[in-house]
């Protein structure tokens, strides 16, 4: 086994403080007792108590998650047929275009999306609300979706799906029965990708939504434009603690998986 | 290939045709009416903003009805013009910066002990699944007057007056290199990890000091490693709205921020359509050209 | 490897018949012009591209057949397999089964089984939900399908594992378990794509006698696909020879070694020494073959279409030449040389020797091991005599 030399030690310590210090002190201000950023008051779990208080916040969060579950079930399903059609069915007509509108929202500003979004359900004259917000950000995220259950699909052994339809099995028999569940940890790691992805989303939602649907990034965001306060800190700390636990099953999820196909 | 029967055929087409319609209608459509926004007037074009398309048939008069009013005030304004590069050079600085401090991270992280490594990646990209707002937020409350930064300089005595660096360009920085380090990370080390190591010790053997090493075999080998890092730091950060909206002052005025407000605050619908066209063509003008280039070059291979 | 994959075969192999030669010439159904034949290919063309894998292809099996199908990798003989399952629709040409075209019916709705050369055990899945995994895309009723399963483990010798997931199996066991899957919906045919690869080659030899005793035991059909020799002669009642997308030629695996039609057989199928000649006369059933190499050589040929004049190759196994020291007076055919390279392989040892001086022509002789002594008759740079009887040479074809 190798040494790490003292140099490459450094930058891991430095990256990784870079990274981390930030979060760990808007965690730690959570606690804090005083309302001033600049003192230690001691420690207090008053800001979360003030934050179960706040009615608006607590009904952007639950609208975020129905949206967010919704959004991310649609754009896997569709995620999960595009990376089909790219790895299984290689040369169909129109597939550079379709590649293109399947990655294009990857690297796409999200202000473009937002807007260009935006135009269309003008234009169609449909009320806005939860549901564009949940066609918005299913289609952004799409092209995550099927990115990972394509790398997935890539280092599929064909012969499998060939020995279900030598024993017998219709094509769509053959896909329930062997290659959904040997994609399975794929589709669920990009369910939470997609998940995570519409919940974080403020741009997108700000252009697609209408009134009375505001998503907890709006919320956060209007509350951050005036300023720093602690309870907003008690909101981020348990939105990060969620996104920790999803993280940790997920890939819990992907090593067992990778156990198994080992 | 003709592999399958007709069935198999069929259920094919629809496992193409679902996505293909999806994005058709939500991604493509949606460009389509960007596009001809862009093309009319703001000031007699309410939505749903004439001219619409009315069929091939009357192409003519829809060509001539176009409205270049906007792009024209996208060349002479120098606001607008002026946003375009302030936003290429903010981006091009936090992809130099994520870099810099990337490429030494995920090579540390490359030459771990393998065991370590899943953890180490775990560990980069955890902070990316946290809302892009939280990260953000945590600096406002790092940088800003009297705020964390200024604390721990003034308690460690190196300077008591207060740095007063939120809403400078510095900020900004800061925050994208921050918000984007994660992407510069795993391209490079899923490069750096890949290289075998055995070229380092055949460089070694052959008599190349460590740093030589480095710089002959392990830098050009991680190329395409640092392009994909840099692609995916400069794209996004061009079109970038919140970091400067919440770090940056009136003096940074990032492109995807004058879009915004052009929308939100001026409610001027065919202006904020064509700055995103431009926008657009800003970045996929550079990407086309490298994706040409790199055709060209497997088709010569 | 374990106990149970050695020790299987025992009581299997001591049922055999004592020369199994013998009864296998007395099947031979494809000369038996009343036969109907289990499978037909009629002019089976498929093309990927530019390249042509299967070109005009006509073949018959026929039932109770162990049939192997033999070629270098890229000869077609892949795709000729996959279009019998369903994988590969062919561009012109019919498949027939039973008498029935089956071109267009897809894989799922044909009675033949495949066992893939990955096993393509499904990973997901235990070994007896494996085997059973054909049963219920029937829909038999679960008691059958539990019966048929154990059936099938006891017929694979695996009782017991049917709890295991594949991947807690040895490589012997995944053949096993992928064979009794493939056997489960009693196949009219099975096809078996590179059966032995996977396996080590102590297995792989008792694993041979294995799969001929049960197809015969079964009754079944098998065709097997390999670009092993050695696997392709053991197993099968009748082998063909696949080259760039045609059959070179069919026949009795001693037949396919002894009898070659062509240079490509002869080279492809074991070890041969190729001497270019012209026929000098022919003579009842002694053709005299004037060569470069070797001067004038004796075969004992049926050479009616040979004429005196024309250009052959002389095909001469190394096995059939005896070496000596000093000229064997009573040879026929002899040629004398010079020993280049001396390869002991244990069980016989291969001696290069080089004939018609320095620039003349490698000539491989084959001599078996009889005793263990060390030291051996022949040296490097020795000057030897090459022999050989009238009927070891054979003609073949320029």
């Amino acid at each position: 086994m190798k040494r790490l030399g003292p140099g490459l030690i450094m930058a891991l310590v430095a990256g990784f403080a870079f990274l981390y210090l930030p979060i760990l002190a808007l965690i730690a201000y959570s606690f804090n007792a005083s309302r001033l950023v600049t003192v230690w008051g001691g420690f207090s779990t008053h800001w979360y108590g003030a934050l179960m208080a706040n009615q608006p916040l607590l009904d952007a969060a639950w609208l975020s998650i129905r949206l967010a579950f919704v959004s991310a079930s649609v754009a896997t399903a569709l995620g999960t047929l595009a990376a089909l059609a790219l790895v299984r069915y290689g040369a169909f007509r129109g597939r550079t275009l379709f590649a293109g509108m399947v990655l294009a929202p990857l690297l796409m500003p999200e202000v473009i999306t937002g807007l260009s979004l935006l135009l269309l359900f003008v234009s169609a004259q449909v009320e806005r609300g939860f549901w564009t917000v949940t066609i918005a950000h299913a289609t952004f995220s799409l092209g995550f979706a099927c990115i990972v259950v394509q790398s997935r699909l890539a280092g599929f052994d064909r012969s499998l799906e060939e020995a279900a339809r030598d024993l017998g099995a219709t094509p769509i028999v053959t896909f329930w029965t062997v290659t959904l569940p040997l994609i399975w940890p794929a589709v669920a790691a990009a369910w939470m990708l997609a998940f995570t992805l519409s919940l974080d989303d403020l741009v997108i939602a700000s252009f697609t939504t209408g009134p009375g649907a505001t998503t907890l990034p709006m919320r956060l965001y209007s509350a951050v434009r005036l300023g720093v306060s602690p309870e907003i800190n008690a909101a981020c700390t348990i939105m990060i603690g969620a996104v920790a636990l999803v993280v940790i099953a997920a890939s819990l999820l992907l090593k067992r998986d990778q156990l198994a196909s080992a | 290939m003709r592999t399958g029967n007709a069935p198999t055929r069929r259920l094919g087409r629809l496992v193409v045709a679902v996505p293909y319609l999806w994005l058709l209608l939500f991604f493509l459509a949606p460009f389509a009416i960007v596009l001809r926004m862009a093309f009319s007037d703001a000031a007699t074009d309410l939505p749903p903003y004439a001219p619409h398309f009315q069929g091939f048939s009357q192409l003519g008069e829809f060509i001539a009805a176009l409205d270049l009013e906007n792009f024209r005030l996208l060349g002479d304004d120098p606001l607008y013009w002026q946003s375009y590069l302030y936003s290429l050079r903010i981006a091009a600085l936090t992809t130099l910066i994520a870099l810099a401090i990337g490429y030494p991270l995920a090579y540390a992280m490359a030459s771990a002990p393998r065991r370590w490594q899943s953890l180490l990646l775990v560990l980069v990209i955890l902070p990316f699944w946290t809302s892009f707002l939280i990260r953000v937020y945590a600096w406002i409350g790092i940088l800003r007057p009297e705020g964390l930064l200024d604390m721990v300089l003034a308690g460690t005595g190196v300077t008591s007056e207060p740095l007063r660096l939120l809403n400078t360009e510095a900020a900004v920085l800061i925050g994208m290199v921050y918000s984007y380090l994660p992407f510069m990370v795993l391209p490079l080390f899923a490069t750096l990890q890949k290289l075998d190591r055995s070229l380092l010790e055949a460089a070694a053997d052959l008599g190349a000091p460590a740093w030589t090493a480095f710089a002959t075999v392990t830098l050009p080998l991680s190329i395409p490693g640092i392009l994909a890092g840099s692609a995916l730091v400069f794209i996004p950060a061009v079109g970038e709205f919140v970091i400067p909206d919440l770090l940056g002052g009136p003096d940074t005025v990032m492109i995807g921020k004058v879009l915004w407000s052009e929308f939100f605050s001026n409610r001027d619908w065919p202006l904020a359509s064509a700055v995103a066209v431009v926008l657009l063509f800003v970045l996929v003008a550079p990407l086309a050209l490298l994706q040409r280039a790199r055709l060209t070059r497997g088709g010569a291979a | 490897m374990n106990a149970r994959d050695a020790g299987a075969l025992a009581p299997l192999r001591a049922k055999r018949k004592a020369s199994p030669g013998s009864v296998r010439r007395a099947f031979q159904p494809w000369n038996d012009p009343a036969a109907e034949p289990l499978v037909v290919f009629r002019n089976v063309t498929k093309r990927f591209d530019t390249v042509t894998a299967v070109d005009d292809l006509s073949l018959a099996l026929y039932p109770r057949e162990f049939f192997a199908l033999l070629g270098a990798s890229g000869c077609g003989k892949t795709t000729l397999m996959r279009m019998l399952a369903g994988f590969e629709q062919p561009d012109a040409g019919e498949i027939l089964l039973d008498g029935v075209d089956i071109t267009a019916v897809p894989p799922h709705r044909r009675p033949i089984n495949m066992m893939f050369q990955s096993y393509a055990l499904f990973p997901h899945l235990s070994v007896g939900d494996n085997i059973a995994y054909g049963l219920r895309r029937e829909g038999l009723p679960r008691q059958e399908i539990t019966r048929r399963v154990a059936e099938m483990l006891a017929l694979v010798k695996l009782d017991g594992l049917e709890k295991r997931r594949a991947d807690q199996l040895s490589g012997g066991q995944r053949q096993r378990v992928a064979l009794a899957r493939s056997l489960a919906k009693r196949p009219k045919l099975l096809l078996l794509d590179e059966p032995m690869a996977a396996l080590d080659r102590k297995l792989r030899e008792s694993t041979q006698f294995e799969l001929m005793d049960l197809q015969s035991e079964l009754g079944l059909t098998f065709m097997v696909v390999t670009h092993d020799q050695d696997e392709a002669m053991t197993m099968a009642d009748r082998m063909a020879v696949m080259n760039h997308g045609r059959l070179v030629q069919i026949g009795p695996p001693d037949e396919i070694y002894e009898a070659p039609t062509s240079r490509y057989v002869a080279e492809f199928v074991g070890d041969i020494n190729i001497l270019e000649g012209r026929v000098a006369s022919v003579t009842g059933e002694i053709v005299r073959v004037e060569t470069a190499i070797a001067g004038a050589v004796e075969l004992d040929e049926e050479a009616a279409s040979l004429a005196a004049g024309e250009t052959i190759f002389v095909g001469l196994r190394p096995e059939k030449i005896t070496l000596s020291h000093d000229e064997p007076v009573q040879a026929v055919n002899k040629v004398a040389g010079e020993i280049w390279d001396i390869g002991y392989l244990g069980d016989f040892t291969m001696v290069q020797v080089m004939v018609g001086g320095d620039d003349g022509q490698l000539l491989k002789v084959a001599l078996a091991n009889r005793t263990r002594r060390i030291e051996r008759p022949f040296a490097w740079e020795d000057r030897v005599w090459l022999s050989w009887d009238v009927e070891a040479g054979l003609v073949l074809p320029p």
